[in-house]
């Protein structure tokens, strides 16, 4: 048994309706550069966030392009870059087989609880 | 007095350096050959036309503080006292001007700017790395503040100077063709002005510091540098090519035309 795998890319998604760039099979401009997307992780915060994408030939330039377009106004102390391509994205079209189960299933959030008073922050 | 004009026009050398060559770098807004790269200059600019202001205030300070019969005054023409960052910048003209030749010639293509960036960033890392021990505490402030925003200028400019030396055979064509175009006007960078009096300045050390780097950085892209050792030299005496008219006459009209609107 063989399965038929579409393998999706970033930016893929909506490709048959002409809604994004053709990014994995995209020949036509051998002088564009790759696409990558950027993390920046604020001075407050624990966690990257994705920032944006932006293009760049190569990694070091993705980062220094990155601090210029993406940290003008002191937003992080510190930056991933990961190139478009390698990012997984899962398909908008399962949407529905993926999400909607979940809805009915609220007793899954953590609100059907009585707290002890002594317990804060949560 | 003597010193405390040298320190003056030490100080309107140095904003009008940064002044113009964020000018030059600023006439790239809009037009660079991708957009992060459109910002990475438009930045560098700003980066430079903040060191101007702080440059011009300080000066500014320095020449209110004078007595005015002491004759500290712009050389050539005299500007309303007291002096601002505005005037400073607006109501001089080209003689009172003392930037650097390598600041206000044009901008040429891409391999002209990063390399004319490179050429002249390095030079003001060694500069204003002695400017760390220079006696006004101000003008080491204003160094040390400087020195973080000039050591990325440096590195974005190098790579690029290594990615065009290093690329293809056009790309290594232009880079080569912008170091013959602009190397001779790099000569004047290391002849000390007259009025740099201040105790910290050392330009051979500089000198030596620049051409270590610069060849090490041409070594590596493959770049040659030039045999022909012409210098062109007088930006810092007022002495300039026919290309700072130009910047000037767009850059102060507002001003001359209109005196003392704002924003």
């Amino acid at each position: 048994m063989s399965f038929q795998i579409n393998k999706l890319y970033y930016g893929d998604y909506g490709e048959s309706k002409n809604g994004a760039a053709d990014i994995s099979t995209n020949q036509t401009n051998a002088a564009e550069w790759p696409l990558w997307e950027v993390f920046i992780r604020s001075k407050q915060g624990l966690d990257h966030k994705h920032a944006g994408s932006l293009h760049a030939a190569d990694a070091a330039m993705a980062i220094e392009n990155a601090r210029d377009v993406y940290t003008r106004r002191m937003e992080g102390v510190s930056i991933w870059v990961v190139e478009s391509k390698y990012i997984h994205a899962s398909n908008p079209d399962e949407a529905g087989s993926l999400y909607d189960p979940a809805n009915d299933k609220a007793y899954r959030h953590p609100t059907f609880y009585d707290l002890p008073e002594e317990v804060k922050y949560m | 007095m003597a010193t405390m004009k040298n320190e003056i026009d030490f100080l309107l050398h140095l904003a009008d350096n940064a002044l113009i060559i964020g000018h030059r770098n600023s006439e790239w807004c809009g037009h660079g050959p991708i957009l992060e790269q459109d910002i990475a200059i438009t930045n560098i600019a700003l980066d430079y036309i903040g060191q101007a202001r702080n440059f011009y205030q300080h000066a500014a300070k320095l020449i209110n503080q004078q007595p005015t019969n002491i004759g500290v005054t712009l050389t050539g023409n005299d500007i309303e006292l007291p002096a601002t960052e505005d005037s400073l910048a607006y109501l001089r003209d080209v003689r009172e001007f003392k930037n650097l030749l390598i600041t206000e010639i044009p901008n040429g293509d891409w391999a002209h700017t990063t390399l004319r960036l490179f050429l002249l960033s390095e030079f003001e890392l060694q500069l204003f790395t002695q400017l760390l021990k220079h006696t006004d505490a101000q003008v080491a402030a204003i160094a040390e503040k400087s020195i973080k925003e000039i050591s990325y200028h440096v590195k974005w400019s190098q790579d690029w100077v290594l990615r065009l030396g290093d690329g293809t055979e056009e790309s290594k064509q232009k880079i080569q063709a912008a170091i013959e175009a602009i190397w001779a006007y790099t000569g004047e960078l290391f002849i000390q002005p007259e009025y740099a009096t201040a105790a910290c300045l050392n330009y051979a050390a500089i000198q030596t510091a620049w051409n270590k780097k610069i060849s090490a950085v041409f070594d590596e892209a493959g770049l040659s540098i030039p045999t022909k050792t012409f210098v062109q030299k007088g930006g810092p005496d007022g002495m300039h090519t026919e290309h700072l008219g130009y910047i000037l006459a767009e850059m102060q009209y507002l001003q001359r035309a209109y005196p003392n609107s704002q924003w």
